[in-house]
């Protein structure tokens, strides 16, 4: 399937920017005239993936962040990209709870992308950073559109 | 935020989003309340809080395990439907009070005030 539209971002790894970003990814995604709750499960999984790039890729020091994101009619993918750290154990650092982030940390963003979005994809490897890969599919699409019932 | 202590509780109203980047203000501010007051009850009021990602589960699990070392307890109140989708699971239902009266308070009983 062709997309319809593609919108890419680069801004510097700091917190300011959480916002930043799930208002960016979100005002996007508004395009397809998706449904609040999907707005809001999007929003949520992109400011855990932005988070993670902040805290653990970059370890607070700074960096960039690339976000990439494609609409289609039915669904939207976000692509999140930092050059970090890398993750060693890509499986075990999306158990639910794992966390290297100490008492602060809680260990469920992964478990909150996965669970607000259809599909996660995380690629990482120790000198090459990080890329989570999202797809979220909007209901709207099968459900149908009130307005034309 | 504002927090407020009276009687062995503490209230903390949180607005706004709760993302990494608010948290450590909230947290800051929140633990040295704590560590004065030493308050048996720490109450957390999510009325006017309009987006929480995995940073607010850590802010919440965090103050508990301080609290828990005393014997204080944490309770949630007035939890917006699309926030609870982050607790629910997250588990915290289990270690906090308060999360099916949140509900309640939605509808409009003011069952706060019964205390
Ligand atoms: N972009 C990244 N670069 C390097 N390591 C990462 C990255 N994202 C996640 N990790 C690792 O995976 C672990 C789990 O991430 P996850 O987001 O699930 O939990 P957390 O960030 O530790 O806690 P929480 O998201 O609940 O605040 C992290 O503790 C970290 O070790
Ligand atoms: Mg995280």
């Amino acid at each position: 399937m062709k997309s319809i539209n593609k919108m890419k971002m680069t801004i510097p790894a700091v917190s300011a920017n959480e916002g930043l970003a799930r208002l960016c990814v979100s005002a996007f995604a508004s395009q397809l005239d998706p449904r609040i709750d999907e707005i809001a499960d999007i929003r949520t999984a992109v400011s855990e993936a932005v988070t993670n790039c902040i805290i653990h890729a970059y370890k607070g020091r700074g960096g960039l962040i690339y976000i990439e994101s494609l609409l289609y009619p039915d669904r939207i993918t976000v692509k999140i990209k930092d050059k970090g750290c890398g993750i060693d154990d890509i499986d075990k650092a999306m158990e639910p709870l794992f966390t290297t982030g100490g008492d602060d940390r809680s260990g469920l963003g992964f478990s909150v992308m996965q669970s607000f979005m259809d599909s996660v994809k995380v690629k990482s490897g120790p000198s090459e950073g990080t890329t989570v890969s999202m797809t979220k599919i909007l209901r709207r699409a099968d459900e149908g559109n009130p307005d034309e019932r | 935020m504002t927090q407020c202590y009276a009687l062995g509780t503490l209230t903390v109203c949180l607005d706004g989003e709760i993302d990494h980047h608010a948290v450590r203000d909230i947290r800051e501010q929140v633990d040295i309340s704590i560590n004065r007051h030493k308050p048996s009850k720490v109450i957390f009021d999510f009325e006017n809080v309009t987006f929480m990602d995995s940073s607010g589960i850590g802010l919440i699990m965090g103050r508990y395990k301080t609290l828990s070392r005393y014997g204080g307890i944490i309770e949630i109140v007035r939890m917006p439907p699309y926030i609870e989708k982050v607790m629910k699971l997250s588990g915290v239902s289990k270690i906090v009070k308060g999360l099916d009266r949140a509900k309640a308070a939605d509808k409009g009983e003011q069952d706060r005030k019964e205390q």
